[in-house]
């Protein structure tokens, strides 16, 4: 009686299943927090950028080599002086309510990024003095000075332009029902339930677009969003475990799909604020803690070693990387040397500040271990993450275990953190040659020059700036293989182009 | 009894106020800037400054709370900083949902924990007894989240019975609403079963032992009746206040029960607001689940003088 009654059900659900998927293909994707306010002007999470590669389309877009390709703009070019930059758009593109995306509308939503109250793009585009309509179809941003990383800038939220007839009746609530350019439009959100978004029928790109809705929906646990990857109830989650990686790998329903991360792990050195900071002062007690760890080894015990050991502010694979400066072994009896160069009486005392979670938790014990080797006494003090970047921000740390998502462009990856006196340099690094070198990259037009640049940089920050890099992750998305045609850019985003699901 | 009634009501004013008090001084005395953490990674400054003016956070102290206390009294409880929507209107989302879970929840802890109870007490000593203690106290020491992973496990990966998490609504989808709470209800309500168990035992015992149980015996009342009628009738007193103040935890969000079935109520909201300092949703949520718990604890007095008139006349 039970096999019957099962093989019946198993019928009936298939079915239904099939019934369905003729009728209307919707992808459930398992977000790991549920995303802040879904306007581009005032969003800031990871997250919210997940959802936001499916309703709104930017000005460009990188591919997997982090090139920046058109998406709502065709080009771009930039003055010879390097303070002029002329964007040609798109023709035909519309908005989710129907109005036309134009340079008007261009010029709306940069301005509405640079001017609105509360908005976290302005520091993005502090560089822009004013947008200029050329044509219907061309606008020109004139710069207060060259910036390089613009066009980057431009590939991410500053990038997505909004409908200014939505926005203007929305306000600061626009956020609740964003009117925008992208594949899919916004139908629903429950907050800390659920996302929906529908595919937008006037597309300028409709047809790569073949999934009818998407559900976005935030669950905070790993095992839980897995259990309901493996059970059917989603088919796609973003952010797996690297300790899950086997299993994923093992579950031939699965498909493991990955990216090199886009940022960095590292290490805040408290080397110039405040009283804390005078063990790092010396230079060569810095080193010697750099020279105690064996980054291979964290990626070992902590990550089975699917991570990639890190010392610069980009990974290996980042075209920005230095190849002059490999990724260092450990080096004990090398960090014993300079400790005993400084004269400085062992076991050194280190407060070891550590933001809850527990990988970084794990890291922070095999980091401790290591550096004892070398006669440091790291004394691990774990925080809660809004505490410790109070506590980081007055300088009441000497070792502080801290990540940077990234951004496609290196000068996101560095420049607030090793300039002087820039928001994110919680070490108090400070060096004029640096700083100098960092504002001169922002100006340079190539690739080439810059890294050239950079190398100059990268030379005196691995040795004595406020960060020691240790390892970059790796953006680990799973899905059912029901869903084909997936690929993964390093700036971990779901884009949903192109993906069909049988 | 109604002056009584009135009398009480009254009293809340001043509670309420000193709970509005203490949760306004308790949240400012977290460290973390929620400016900072608004802010995020780029933490740029001049965002930093506009934050903090745009949600009076370099106003003094008590001015902040007074422009808080000024919102609530005429309704409004602000807005989150975070998702840019009007606190109140969190509130009723989520106010729905973390109702049906909490009285589901409820329902299986009495239906287990009461019945556990009465059965453990009439067949004192017995392997009856035995075994309704240790069932009692694997409820009580079992981890929630520990037990909801493994149904998880279990009901959605192994058999495929129950979705794994997420919720719906019984208004929207009745059976499905009641598949996707089930399994965090009674994680909730295995927890508290074991607690009202034991409470009914003791009390249970304590009555089957008094002298009026023993003049019904006496005039040869069946034990049916003595026990339902007589026994039950006092011995649930305490269990209503405990079950009235566990139903008031339950209102205030189970956190990590939420968390693990991703159930979007009260204690998902309170979690996500304090790690990211969203000081409007986090007092506004409290204020509601306070000012709840304490109609509850006046519900709970009112069930007692229902159920024993005796407490009337106080």
């Amino acid at each position: 009686m039970r096999p019957i009654f099962r093989t019946a059900m198993t019928a009936l659900l298939l079915a239904a299943g099939t019934m369905a998927a003729a009728a209307q293909t919707n992808l459930r994707i398992g977000l790991a927090e549920d995303p802040d306010a879904l306007d581009p002007t005032t969003a800031r999470t990871y997250v919210g950028r997940i959802v936001f590669a499916s309703i709104c389309d930017k000005l460009f877009d990188i591919d997997d080599k982090l090139n920046v390709v058109p998406q709502l703009a065709l080009s771009h070019e930039t003055s010879a002086d390097g303070k002029a930059v002329t964007i040609k758009l798109r023709p035909g593109v519309k908005f989710h309510d129907g109005e036309a995306m134009d340079a008007e509308a261009v010029k709306f939503s940069l301005d509405r990024h640079m001017t609105m109250q509360g908005s976290f793009r302005r520091p993005e585009l502090s560089v822009v003095d004013k947008v200029v309509v050329v044509d219907p179809l061309t606008v020109r941003l004139d710069l207060k000075s060259p910036f390089a990383p613009l066009i980057a800038q431009l590939t991410d939220r500053s990038g997505m332009m909004v409908s200014p007839k939505a926005a203007r009746e929305a306000g600061d609530r626009f956020g609740q029902k964003p009117i925008c350019a992208g594949p899919y439009q916004f139908v629903e959100r429950v907050q800390q339930d659920r996302i929906v978004v529908q595919k937008f029928a006037d597309y300028w790109d409709k047809d790569n677009v073949h999934i009818d809705r998407i559900t976005y929906l935030p669950i905070v646990d790993s095992t839980v969003r897995l259990a309901n990857l493996r059970s059917g109830q989603l088919d796609l989650i973003e952010r797996a475990l690297a300790t899950d990686i086997k299993e994923i790998r093992a579950n031939n329903r699965l498909k493991l799909v990955t990216a090199p991360e886009l940022g960095y792990q590292g290490m805040t050195i408290n080397v110039g604020k405040g009283e804390a900071s005078k063990v790092f002062a010396d230079k060569r007690i810095r080193m010697a803690l750099a020279a105690s760890i064996d980054r291979a080894a964290i990626n070992q015990v902590v990550f089975n070693g699917e991570f990639t050991p890190g010392n610069q502010w980009v990974g290996p694979t980042n075209p920005y990387f230095q190849q002059k400066f490999p990724v260092p072994g450990r080096d004990v009896a090398r960090a014993k040397r300079l400790i005993a160069e400084a004269g400085v009486k062992t076991p050194i005392p280190i407060d070891f500040m550590v933001p809850q979670g527990p990988e970084t938790r794990q890291v922070a014990e095999v980091i401790q271990a290591m550096a004892a080797e070398a006669g440091f006494d790291m004394k691990i003090r774990v925080t809660e993450f809004a505490t410790s970047l109070t506590e980081a921000e007055a300088g009441r740390y000497q070792a502080f275990i801290l990540a940077w998502s990234g951004r496609t462009d290196p000068d996101g990856n560095i420049y607030s953190f090793a300039k002087t006196g820039q928001p994110n340099n919680y070490g108090g690094y400070s060096d004029p040659e640096v700083d100098a070198w960092l504002d001169e990259a922002r100006t340079k037009g190539t690739p080439a020059e810059r890294k050239a640049i950079y190398e100059k940089a990268a030379a005196k920050l691995i040795d004595e700036g406020g960060i020691i890099y240790l390892y970059h992750r790796l953006v680990i998305i799973a899905h059912s293989t029901r869903l084909t045609g997936f690929t993964q850019l390093p700036d971990g985003l779901v884009r949903v182009k192109g993906m069909k699901l049988n | 009894m109604l002056t009584l009634f009135g009398r009480r009501l009254l009293q809340l004013i001043p509670t309420v106020f000193f709970v509005s008090v203490i949760i306004f001084l308790l949240q400012q005395l977290l460290p973390g800037d929620p400016a900072t953490v608004m802010a995020g990674e780029e933490n740029d400054p001049e965002v930093i400054a506009q934050i903090r003016k745009q949600y009076r956070l370099d106003l003094p102290l008590p001015v902040q709370y007074l422009y808080w206390m000024g919102g609530v009294l005429t309704g409004d409880l602000g807005e989150s900083m975070r998702l840019k929507v009007s606190v109140s209107e969190l509130v009723l989302q989520k106010l729905p949902v973390t109702l049906q879970l909490a009285s589901m929840a409820i329902i299986i802890a009495v239906a287990i924990g009461v019945t556990a109870g009465v059965i453990s007490a009439v067949k004192r000593d017995t392997w009856w007894d035995y075994a309704v203690n240790v069932l009692s106290l694997w409820g009580i020491s079992t981890p929630n989240f520990w037990l909801g992973i493994m149904l998880i496990l279990l009901f959605s990966v192994q058999l495929g019975w129950l979705p794994a998490s997420g919720y719906v609504s019984p208004f929207e989808d009745f059976w499905g609403s009641i598949s996707t709470t089930i399994m965090p209800a009674f994680v909730l309500g295995n927890a508290i079963a074991g607690i009202l168990m034991r409470h009914t035992r003791a009390s249970m015992l304590e009555a089957l032992e008094s002298d009026y149980v023993r003049t019904a015996r006496a005039k040869g009342q069946s034990e049916i009746k003595i026990i339902v009628k007589h026994v039950m009738r006092n011995a649930l007193t305490p269990v209503i206040t405990l079950g009235a103040l566990e139903f008031g935890t339950l209102l205030s969000g189970a956190v990590l029960t939420e968390q693990i079935f991703t159930i979007p109520g009260f204690g998902k909201l309170i979690v996500d607001a304090v790690f990211n300092r969203d000081y409007a949703v986090v007092q506004g949520v409290v204020l509601v689940t306070a000012t709840t718990y304490i109609l509850l604890n006046l519900l709970a007095d009112i069930g007692y003088i229902l159920i024993n008139p005796r407490l009337r006349s106080g």
